[in-house]
């Protein structure tokens, strides 16, 4: 079936809403405006706005009112509009979803799935268009994911609403109008395990969400080149697949992180630590990282395109890592 | 201006058993730079030729023992002149360039470098040709390709053979004199774990293969994490927990006699790099090419006897550490399954422990621990 | 919807038996938190420790006013509302203590007691946190069509947090059944209303939000009893929140490391004359309420129920280090 991770999305949703009664959406605008990237469109018509709840601006009310909801019983789905907004209700994940098990010996849990979307290349600027994932990734406590694909924008949903723990799905804005082919059947995807891609045997791309399609891009071109470079899609940014990760390179013996975050303190540089911690002798080079520049997302396309991580930049990290001009 | 501070570089203890060594010979000279973990010298001890590193940077300043001298432990080999920083003489002007007294660091890949180790190739003679001109994988291999083969030791074997059971002789009855054992012994399904294998080995070639004793020495790894009461050495006249997890893996030597070197680290690693640590240690056991840190960095012993067709072993602490884990073979046993008899693969895992550093009630919670890993392969 | 305080004159009549439980409960805190600060300095209790004394009216009172089945939200001073509620003061004591047979298994300390059994739903030591989970709360009753309504305790620094607007105003306009109960005590830590409030009318500030709000004198037990039963019989009746603001005053300073420099011993001393216990006992003191022999076998009583919590807390186990990751996750593995 032809259609777009958008769709796919939408599908996920709608689903979850038939088969389960507990599941409601609620948001800024999800309900009659469609959603602000439209992935919600349609579905206040069909369950009516008790279940698709538009919701004041009020980030850290409705994500904490999703947390309280999930202690009550249900399974809310709460969509942040973009992860640069989604820092008004971090005090809520990281206080008190992410800590509320354990903090209370296992009594409570939080059932809670929250999407947001991330990401750059749409001009868009400094307050709309960063990449936080790794500040989630650093809590213990939260499941954070990233689908980069149809299969997992329509699959990772329903396996997150299952999950007895917050789930937080980080969609990249970029990928919304992206078209491919979607099998009938397809559904529920794991939520634990990082994905080859693409093999190869001359070095390693580990990447995720809005970057994948730029490292598979890069792949193609070094494949003329007669480089052939393996593609892991980590899917789960906490907790890391670390097999997945080690796995590949002792295959490959070098590693490049395409992060479309910052370098400083980020998830490229967690990965590369974990590399060489689990796979030093395995190296044949230093682990490299293809980050965005480190400074707020410029306006301005030049300048934007410049900052962020691009299929010419990572080919170039790939000729230098295996010593080609 | 930096004081002139030199150290002596004494014949190291490799073992609790070992009284003295025989320099076979010196891998650096006088004038040469050396980095904390350099191998300096071979030692020939009981146990065989031993590579020996220094853990000191500095400059190899005096050779103070001749090749073919047996002195005792602690007698200084040589003096290293340890400077941080500035030169020992700053008045002196730096040679002119082309006859440089220190040697670049070489650049070598991480890969590179333990395959040299490996395939015993001299990364000095080697040219780079990776990115900045280091070694890489592939220098390495073909280094090894243009080489001859390493020349064997020149004692004879039986002579040889007879110096390392008398070794083990006074290390095992002094570790029965001294220590005061406890002996555990527990069953442990493997069903999981065998299955987890089969699948998980299904389509590598064999060099690639994963064995059972993997999962087992892993597993005793990372229960140790809990149990630092027996990752520990006795030490005048008290335990002291060690802060890595290096278990030795005892290897029997092909015409007799056991090595028993260390894996360093072993709870760190993943178990395909365990098991490629296992390998390597048993082909440099077998050459005789072990470091001096991986015959006296162990903080436990783990031997295996499965193959030999063993049930149990009851094993004698290796002193000075405090605890010794056996497994026996893997065999089909009955077993009540949701009612039913079936065969289930198991294994008897027992523990030696020094009564003085832990009792039977942390050895039992021990063995319980490394079951409980043992049930989840997938995790280890 | 303006705001006003209920005249202290107006509770119900008395009965004895309901007298000698509300004394009964607030005694049983006082002694408890007396207990604790006594431990605290002989180092059996670390980390933060919020008293109640002075307060107890607060959380004994609108306890009566709820059913099993309602949801409670307190903050992290809430050791009389978690003994309010029913909650042992033996596993209290031992989640402070650290042990394994806290109401939290020790992960939580004086500030994170939970007994999800009550529907105690913990401690929330960021100010303003639990509103918004109150509300969430309030919406899965809703949704789920429950009877029950949520009681939401927070302090009057919360007031000042976006928080307690955002949680106002949504609860306003989802017409959802939570009582927001502000413990005003007056500091926030150490900074007075006047000085963090512009409008220091709390009531007035609920009904901005279409939130009916009144205020209650809380340091009479039984005026608060009777405030907290109307708001939240009308929480339950509409089916929408309601505030009610107490009025109150903390005896010991805002921790147990705080010399108390921002009040004045006089504004302590006046306030302690409206010690809710004492208010209560000489309600009591009638002829055929309570006696002096009764009210001291009462305090015997009340002693030997804080003696048992601290031997149950002292018999308590450390919980093993090998455990420290079990439930961060539903699955017991890391």
């Amino acid at each position: 079936m032809r259609t777009t991770y958008r769709e796919a999305a939408r599908a996920a949703l709608r689903e979850a809403l038939r088969t389960d009664p507990r599941v409601f959406l609620m948001g800024e605008d999800v309900g009659r405006y469609g959603g602000a990237y439209a992935v919600s469109r349609g579905l206040l018509e069909e369950f009516g706005p008790d279940r698709v709840r538009d919701t004041p601006l009020s980030e850290s009310a409705f994500v904490g009112a999703g947390i309280g909801a999930a202690l009550g019983g249900m399974r809310p789905i709460v969509e942040v509009m973009t992860v640069n907004f989604s820092l008004l209700a971090l005090d809520q994940i990281v206080n008190n979803a992410a800590t509320l098990r354990h903090m209370s010996g296992g009594q409570l849990g939080v059932p809670l799935v929250i999407r947001m979307a991330t990401g750059a290349g749409r001009q868009l600027a400094a307050q709309h268009s960063h990449s936080l994932e790794c500040w989630y990734a650093h809590v213990p406590g939260i499941r954070v994911v990233a689908p980069a694909t149809l299969e997992d924008a329509r699959g990772m949903l329903p396996t997150a609403l299952r999950s007895p723990d917050p789930v937080v799905i980080f969609e990249h804005a970029s990928l919304y109008p992206v078209e491919g082919d979607l099998a009938d059947g397809a559904g529920a995807v794991d939520l634990e395990r990082a994905v080859v891609r693409r093999p190869g045997r001359d070095l390693t791309l580990i990447t995720y969400g809005g970057s994948l399609g730029k490292a598979l891009a890069a792949a193609e071109t070094l494949a003329r080149e007669g480089v052939e470079a393996e593609v892991v899609d980590l899917r789960v940014l906490r907790p890391l697949d670390l097999p997945a990760i080690v796995g590949s390179v002792q295959r490959t013996h070098r590693a490049i992180i395409v992060d479309e975050g910052w370098r400083t303190g980020g998830l490229a540089g967690e990965i590369s630590a974990c590399i060489t911690e689990r796979a030093f002798y395995e190296l044949d080079a230093p682990v490299e990282r293809v980050c965005t520049a480190e400074v707020p997302i410029p306006y301005a396309k030049q300048l934007e395109d410049a900052a962020l991580p691009q299929v010419d930049t990572i080919v170039a990290a790939c000729r230098a890592i295996m010593g080609r001009p | 201006m930096t004081e002139r501070r030199l150290e002596e570089f004494r014949m190291p203890s490799l073992g609790a058993d070992m009284a003295a060594g025989r320099l076979v010979q010196w891998l650096k000279a006088p004038g040469d730079r050396l980095a904390r973990g350099d191998v300096v010298a071979e030692v020939d001890t009981d146990k065989g030729v031993i590579a020996v590193e220094v853990f000191t940077e500095g400059v190899l300043a005096k050779i103070l023992v001749e090749p073919d001298e047996k002195v005792p432990v602690g007698t200084p080999l040589a003096l290293i002149e340890r400077g941080e920083g500035a030169p020992a003489e700053p008045v002196v002007p730096p040679p002119p360039a082309g006859a440089p007294a220190v040697r670049e660091r070489v650049r070598v890949s991480p890969l590179a470098r333990r395959l040299a180790a490996e395939l015993g190739v001299d990364l000095a003679t080697v040219p780079g040709t990776g990115p900045g001109g280091a070694i890489t994988r592939e220098d390495v291999e073909a280094a090894a390709r243009a080489r001859p083969a390493r020349p064997a030791p020149t004692e004879p074997a039986e002579e040889r053979h007879a110096r390392m059971r008398q070794a083990i002789a006074a290390a095992m009855a002094r570790s029965k004199r001294e220590i005061p054992h406890y002996y555990l012994s527990t069953r442990i399904d493997l069903g999981r774990a065998m299955e987890w294998l089969a699948g998980r080995n299904r389509d590598r070639p064999p060099a690639e293969r994963l064995l059972a004793g993997a999962l087992q020495l892993k597993a005793v790894a990372l229960a140790l994490r809990e149990f630092p009461d027996l990752n520990a050495w006795w030490v005048d006249g008290r335990a002291v927990a060690q802060p890595g997890i290096h278990p030795g893996v005892a290897v029997s030597l092909r015409g007799g006699g056991l090595v028993v070197p260390a894996v360093h680290d072993a709870d760190r690693l993943g178990l395909d790099a365990l098991m490629r640590a296992m390998h390597d240690l048993v082909a440099r056991a077998r050459a005789g090419a072990l470091r001096s840190s991986e015959l006296s960095d162990g903080t436990i012993t783990v031997t295996s006897l499965g193959e030999r067709g063993v049930d149990a072993v009851f094993g004698i602490i290796y002193p000075p550490q405090v605890a010794i884990v056996g497994f026996g073979r893997v065999v089909e046993r009955p077993a009540v399954v949701d009612g039913a008899v079936v065969a289930r693969p198991v294994v008897t895992a027992t523990l030696s422990g020094d009564h003085r550093a832990s009792d039977g009630h942390r050895g039992g919670l021990f063995l319980a621990r490394v079951e409980q890993l043992l049930q989840e392969p997938e995790r280890l | 919807m303006t705001s006003g305080i209920i005249p202290a004159a107006s509770p119900p009549g008395l009965e004895r038996e309901h007298g000698t439980a509300l004394l009964r409960m607030m005694l049983l805190i006082r002694r408890f938190e007396e207990k604790a600060a006594e431990l605290y300095g002989a180092g059996k209790i670390r980390g933060f420790l919020h008293l109640y004394i002075g307060e107890e009216a607060v959380a004994t009172g609108v306890m009566q006013a709820l059913t099993p089945d309602d949801n409670i939200v307190a903050t992290y001073r809430e050791h009389g509302h978690a003994l309010a509620r029913g909650v042992p003061a033996g596993p209290i004591m031992a989640e402070m203590f650290g042990r394994v047979n806290g109401c939290s298994r020790g992960r939580g300390g004086s500030m994170h007691l939970f007994d999800v059994s009550r529907r105690f739903f913990g401690g929330f030591a960021i100010v303003g946190g639990g509103l918004p989970i109150a509300v969430g709360l309030a919406l899965a009753d809703r949704m789920l069509g429950r009877a029950a309504i949520t009681a939401c305790f927070f302090g009057d620094g919360a007031v000042a947090e976006g928080a307690f607007h955002e949680s106002l105003n949504l609860a306003a306009l989802w017409r959802l059944p939570v009582l927001f109960l502000c413990e005003n005590n007056l500091y926030a830590m150490g900074t007075a209303l006047a000085r963090h409030q512009a409008e220091t009318d709390i009531a007035a500030k609920g009904a901005a939000y279409g939130v009916p709000s009144s205020a209650v004198d809380g340091m009479d037990v039984l005026a608060v009893e009777a405030a907290a039963r109307t708001a939240a019989d009308a929480v339950r009746r509409e089916g929408r929140p309601h505030l009610l603001e107490l009025r109150t005053y903390r005896f010991r300073a805002h921790s147990m490391y705080d010399p108390d420099l921002y009040r004045t011993r006089d504004e302590i001393e006046t306030w302690k004359r409206r010690d809710p216990i004492l208010l209560l006992q000489a309600r009591m003191a009638e002829p055929g309420m309570l006696g002096r022999e009764q009210l001291a076998a009462l305090e015997r009583e009340v002693e030997r129920e804080v003696a048992d919590a601290v031997t149950f807390a002292d018999a308590g186990q450390l919980e093993p280090v090998s455990e420290l990751l079990t439930h961060l996750h539903a699955a017991a593995a890391p």
